[in-house]
């Protein structure tokens, strides 16, 4: 697959840095700076955006629970490459199907260094759910408002600066199909990355005794699977009595679970996205 | 020094801590978590006044209604493979005419050349033929199924279908969602059983992952559609013969459809015993599909993909059957040997040998069983001119072959039935990781095609049918 330049429309101003050019890289990702993930509720447009991006012709469709595994695009922004990882859709981190899994476990244990947050501006309040739960684990995360054409014909006004505000984190308004807003969201991504946005996830942390609680076992979990990300969110699990974590733990799984992350679907996904098998 | 910490004590002191906090501590922290997304959502979104009516709901109303769901779904699926019908049948013919007649010009061209009659025989007659017989059947019904299939899944109905059929699953002790790994079905089993991972209860899921292939995959459409043009609508004009070729493809079809029922119903009640599970499912909002995409993705991706695979399989296997039918065995050769030896039992599920011996060596990819049976008959090698229009198709294997329209009916359902293709059994295999059910996901099938083929050949000669 070749790369193309897209030129980007410019949108605000000429100053801002979206005045730059997108260069879809398909998957030709061998070197990469930054890893993004697209996470989001499911049927929220995340493969979409994952195609205007990369490029690829990752299969799209209109059901919830179309992406069942986890594929990898690149492009290059203002001349830093990233590695795009598009996820299945997910109400919760808590979830127990196999595709819901595939996402949960990257959000939680790839470390990708930003994580886009795809949710529908048409039904927002259950789209935020998943949000303030992966900022519960996670500072590096820009909200998509995806669907905002949508939203748009059924009489919605989304205010996405209300909702940076509340969330803590910056939200950008999106069309995925249209292209609307893409470049806003790229260089928001590369700001958050680089820290030109400073973020304050809204967190919802509970009791002091929970936290206390909480503070004591994450130095254990730290001990037992040295390196491992998010040993916060398995110490509340633990304390929530979650089976699925139990056992994960007694198998020895998760430092398997954390290694996997790291090797590369490619291959897998050039099938999944280029012949299109799905 | 550190100490070595095992998991044990970490869940020990988790548990331990548990039981210090007061009871319902999390209970508060989710309930605080979905109020506060409840009051950010109020802030940020504003609703302009309400408009007087929603056409998607009204659609829904009627596309999801007990009365009129069925009936709708029906007729999409009767419109869709309509169409397929129709459309394949001028195109088929012209591409097989054209291909065929290229074949021809070639292969004379090496004659009066004087190469070698094993190598012309070889190429031409062998790996020739059964490329173009793949790419002749497959191609134009693959080309019309595939971007009608896909502007219905991006119109948003595929949810629709698994509302409509959710109390059918629920009856059959399988999952809801099972409707929409069964729809995938339909473009390709080997997807079909991957997406079957949006199921999470295990036991249902593998319902779902062994029945898969009781719906016709896009391979497996060509050989229905072209059985059910030659034989069944055989004999009526042109309109009338498209209807009643489409409807007996639509029956097949709805065949499968039932068997998917019964034996998740088996299923559920023998080997994987269990109650089907609740689940909730979003009815998207009907989307436009954006055309473009959908042809670049149908027929780029999708049909030209699976169009290669068969290609591949059928290369080797026109060669083998060159090879087969020009291999001497007394007065006979060995081809005719082996047929005329699985014949007794091709009888006896209404077939014959070649058409069992033709689905031995499609097995890699047994969509090209067709293709593979028409170049047996044809005898690789022995002078006859491919027949490329429905006419000559039927008066050579009705006049030459002793085909009846049972034999016609036994190999749709055998298609239909039979095991899943290599691909699919591997995928099964990697879903599962299991050898088990992936072997079971065979017998399951195989049995169901011998058994229900044997059922209507045993009683179509009892009633004197035959």
């Amino acid at each position: 697959m070749t790369s193309t330049k897209i030129a980007l429309p410019t949108e605000h101003c000429e100053t801002c840095p979206a005045y730059a050019q997108l260069e879809q890289m398909g998957i030709k990702i061998g070197d990469f700076d930054r890893v993004v993930a697209l996470a989001g509720n499911p049927n929220t447009g995340k493969s979409t955006l994952f195609n205007a991006l990369t490029g690829l012709k990752q299969h799209t469709g209109n059901w919830p629970g179309k992406t069942v595994t986890r594929a990898e695009g690149g492009y290059q922004f203002n001349g830093v490459k990233y590695k795009l990882v598009d996820l299945p859709g997910t109400y919760s981190l808590l979830s127990a199907s196999q595709d819901e899994e595939v996402a949960r476990d990257f959000i939680l244990f790839g470390q990708p260094d930003c994580t886009i947050v795809v949710t529908d501006a048409t039904a927002l309040e259950r789209n935020l759910n998943l949000v303030m739960q992966v900022l519960e684990i996670t500072d590096k995360v820009v909200v998509a408002v995806n669907l905002m054409d949508e939203a748009r014909r059924k009489g919605l006004e989304v205010d996405t600066r209300s909702l940076s505000r509340d969330l803590g984190v910056p939200a950008v308004p999106l069309s995925a199909r249209t292209g609307e807003g893409i470049a806003t969201l790229l260089s928001t991504v590369a700001e958050v990355i680089e820290g030109k946005i400073t973020t304050q996830p809204l967190r919802v942390e509970g009791t002091p005794e929970f936290q206390k609680a909480v503070r004591e076992l994450v130095p254990m979990i730290e001990q037992l699977a040295p390196g491992i990300p998010n040993a916060r969110w398995l110490a509340i699990r633990l304390l929530d009595g979650d089976a699925r974590v139990q056992k994960t733990l007694l198998s020895g799984e998760l430092s398997e679970i954390v290694a996997r992350q790291r090797t590369s679907d490619v291959q897998f996904s050039r099938k999944m996205s280029v012949e299109g098998r799905q | 020094m550190e100490t070595t910490i095992r998991p044990e004590d970490v869940l020990n002191r988790a548990e331990t801590l548990r039981n210090n906090l007061s009871s319902g501590f999390r209970d508060e922290v989710v309930k605080s978590l979905y109020s506060e997304a409840e009051r950010i959502a109020r802030r940020a979104v504003k609703t302009a006044a309400q408009k007087k009516y929603d056409l998607d709901q009204k659609i829904d109303r009627l596309v999801t209604s007990p009365l009129t769901g069925l009936p709708i779904m029906l007729g999409l699926l009767a419109i869709v493979i309509w169409l397929t019908v129709s459309g394949a049948n001028v195109v088929s013919e012209m591409i097989a005419a054209l291909l065929f007649g290229f074949g021809d010009w070639a292969r004379s061209i090496f004659v009066s050349l004087n190469v070698p009659w094993w190598i012309t025989g070889f190429l031409w007659d062998g790996v020739y033929r059964g490329l173009a017989w793949v790419v002749s059947v497959m191609l134009p019904p693959m080309a019309i199924f595939f971007p009608a299939f896909t502007i219905l899944e991006d119109l948003g109905y595929l949810p629709r279908v698994a509302f409509n059929l959710d109390w059918l699953f629920k009856k059959a002790g399988a999952h809801g969602k099972q409707a929409l790994t069964m729809t995938m079905g339909f473009g390709c089993n080997a997807a079909g059983v991957i997406a079957t991972r949006v199921i999470d209860s295990p036991r249902e899921r593998l319902i779902a992952i062994l029945t898969n292939n009781f719906v016709p995959c896009n391979g497996r459409f060509p050989t229905l559609i072209m059985l059910a043009t030659v034989f069944v609508a055989a004999g009526f004009g042109g309109f009338t013969s498209s209807i009643i070729a489409a409807a007996t493809v639509v029956g097949v079809v709805l065949i499968g459809i039932a068997f998917t029922f019964l034996m998740s119903w088996l299923l559920s009640r023998t080997l994987l015993k269990g109650e089907a599970s609740a689940f909730t499912l979003e009815l998207p909002p009907y989307r436009r599909p954006n055309i473009a995409r959908i042809l670049y993705t149908s027929l780029i991706d999708r049909t030209i993909f699976v169009l290669w695979r068969a290609m591949q399989t059928a290369a080797p296997a026109g060669a083998l059957i060159w090879v087969l039918a020009n291999v001497p065995v007394g007065t006979s050769n060995l081809a005719a040997v082996i047929a005329s030896w699985l014949n007794p039992f091709g009888l006896l599920l209404g077939l014959d040998g070649v058409i069992l011996l033709s689905y031995i060596i499609a097995i890699p990819a047994n969509e090209i069983v067709v293709p593979t049976m028409m170049m047996m008959y044809t005898g690789a090698g022995m002078m006859i001119d491919a027949p490329s229009s429905a006419e000559a198709i039927r008066s050579l294997l009705v006049g030459q072959h002793g085909w009846t329209l049972l034999t016609a009916i036994n190999l749709m359902l055998f298609a239909l039935l039979h095991n899943p293709c290599a691909t699919t059994i591997l995928t099964i295999y990697k879903e599962t990781k299991s050898l088990k059910w992936a072997t079971i996901s065979v017998v399951i099938t195989l049995g169901t095609a011998i058994l229900v083929t044997f059922l209507t050949a045993t009683i179509a000669r009892l009633v004197g049918w035959v």
